[in-house]
């Protein structure tokens, strides 16, 4: 198990990396799947219905107990509507920008992958040495390559906008523009405490997430900087586009907001780039405020073998599967805020509280010397 | 008139930052989300159609198998739409509800003209035609949407009565038939 394990996520032959890219993919295409089903069944639970109860596969479909649970829960519908995407026909409008308007959606997705390759989900040891559950090894950059490569995705957005040539999508655009700008500084800033807080002077890996998780041994993050974590969470809200601050979307006043001209399978694409980015969103803010893969406060994962590993990395999947269920429930919950107001609580209410609280642990880290 | 000034209060710090009126709002969507839904998942489950629903018209007969409409065509006047189209007709000798009042030889509603008014139910002295429960009438044409006699008894069913008129006027009409003899 463990030299699977090791061969897996370590070696480097090129078949191994070929099967850690088809897995990323495979990953994450099932991720964005049924992270549409996780939407479509929680909102229709929050709103009294039942949601997609239907879509069966006829091989599927007459085993006994699994083939209704499968259809009860709408298990199937997710490989359906990629089908539908996939199989529709994918019209190009007359009036796009052609180039531009086919390059938007890769532009959108690839920093998505890109971040994800990097994400470490778990821990694991061979020989005495330990190294992360991650797709890539060696990789270990640290989170500001991260952001620097997530914020990318605001390109797919605009040039989505601007290359659709029409009126709403071009609203969509500036407006989601805007926003991801203004909430990646109050982003960093909350971030900056959690590096002052992991960072003791003389440690060399400052800003590595596994160092982030491994100072997270005993109390978490969010309970130690709380402030922090509650700006850093409003910030991924805003930079997943996710309600409340669904500016570049804004499906009542902008129709389908930037990708209001794409159909098929290059809006497919907009929608997985999307889920991807709630992925990044609700991994980052695990693995710096809630504890990574350990499992609870002051009950971090132990031992060294792969069952501590599993372990670690089922409770990261968990805490991922919790945020994403997050995500549609504040969608339900609560309503989209206007433009003003989301550049409002962007500019004079989360980035001053952003700067305060760093200021405050500086002054605090100072004075305790 | 008095002018009563209501006093707008300015918001507390709490409530412009949102937050608790947000955790609040997720414990409103967390309590409607436990609770269990409320859709009626419809080819499968059906509604419960109250009695005094008005579905697809339909005729009846009464508890001896007899047709009780008696073709006086008071409802094909009174539709509104025009629905109703009834070809009039006697009953044979040998019919075993001969000596009882006429029968219509054909009874046509045309359920893309109807309009579930119900006034031919209310204007039918016999209490022959009935809206009844079914609220769900489709058709591939539109021959199949007009409903003959045949289709009107099958969805009509029995009226249960125990007046049974019929058989007190049969029974009159073959004794005073007999006085004749």
């Amino acid at each position: 198990m463990e030299n699977i394990l090791h061969d897996l996520l370590l070696s480097p032959a090129w078949h191994f990396t070929a099967a850690r890219g088809v897995t990323l993919i495979l990953i994450v295409m099932t991720i964005a799947g049924y992270s549409v089903l996780l939407e479509r069944k929680a909102s229709a639970w929050i709103q009294g219905r039942i949601g997609p109860n239907r879509t069966m596969h006829p091989l599927i479909g007459w085993i006994p107990f699994l083939g209704t649970f499968l259809q009860k829960g709408g298990f199937i519908q997710p490989a359906a509507d990629g089908g539908k995407f996939l199989f529709k026909e994918d019209a190009l409008p007359g009036h796009v920008r052609k180039a531009y308007y086919v390059l938007a959606p890769i532009v959108a997705l690839a920093p998505a992958l890109a971040v994800l390759v990097m994400l470490p989900f778990g821990e694991f040891f061979h020989e005495g040495k330990r190294y992360a559950v991650s797709l890539t090894q060696g990789a270990d950059v640290g989170v500001l390559l991260m952001f620097a490569v997530s914020s990318l995705g605001v390109y797919g957005i605009a040039l989505a906008g601007w290359s659709a040539n029409s009126k709403f999508p071009f609203l969509g655009a500036v407006r989601g523009a805007a926003q991801l700008i203004s909430y990646e500084l109050a982003m960093g800033l909350s971030v900056l405490t959690v590096f002052l807080a992991t960072s003791a002077p003389g440690v060399d890996q400052g800003l590595s997430l596994v160092a982030m998780v491994d100072a997270q041994k005993g109390a978490w993050n969010l309970l130690t900087q709380p402030v922090a974590a509650l700006v850093f969470l409003i910030c991924v809200f805003a930079e997943t586009n996710r309600h409340p601050f669904d500016m570049p979307e804004s499906e009542t006043d902008l129709v389908g907001g930037f990708h209001t001209e794409y159909g098929a399978f290059k809006f497919g694409i907009f929608f997985v780039a999307e889920y991807s980015h709630m992925v990044i969103g609700s991994s980052l803010f695990i693995l710096m405020f809630l504890g990574g893969w350990h499992v609870l406060p002051w009950l971090p994962t132990v031992g060294e073998g792969w069952v501590a590993s599993l372990l670690g990395v089922a409770s990261f999947f968990l805490k991922l599967c919790f945020f994403l269920f997050f995500f549609v429930w504040v969608r339900w919950t609560i309503p989209r805020f206007r433009y003003d107001q989301v550049m409002r609580i962007g500019w004079r209410v989360l980035l001053p509280v952003a700067v305060l609280n760093l200021l405050a642990y500086f002054a605090w880290y100072a004075f305790r010397g | 008139m008095a002018i009563k000034v209501v006093e707008r209060r300015p918001l507390t710090l709490a409530e412009r930052t949102y937050l608790p009126q947000i955790l609040a709002g997720l414990k409103v969507t967390w309590d409607n989300m436990v609770r269990p839904p409320v859709t009626l998942q419809y080819p499968d489950e059906r509604p419960a159609i109250p009695q005094n629903y008005r579905g697809v018209p339909t005729l009846v007969m009464d508890p001896n198998g007899r047709e009780k409409c008696v073709s006086c065509q008071l409802c094909e006047f009174v539709c509104p739409p025009k629905a109703i189209r009834i070809t009039p007709g006697e009953m044979s000798e040998d019919s075993a509800n001969a000596h009882v009042e006429k029968a219509p030889k054909e009874f046509e509603i045309n359920m893309l003209r109807c309009i579930y008014c119900g006034l031919c139910q209310e204007v039918c002295p016999e209490e022959a035609i009935w809206l009844q429960s079914q609220y769900s009438m489709t058709g591939l044409s539109r021959e199949a949407m007009v409903n003959n006699k045949a289709k009107l008894y099958e969805l009509g069913g029995t009226l249960p009565d125990n007046h049974h008129k019929w058989d007190k006027k049969k029974e009159e009409a073959e004794r005073q038939a007999g006085g004749h003899h």
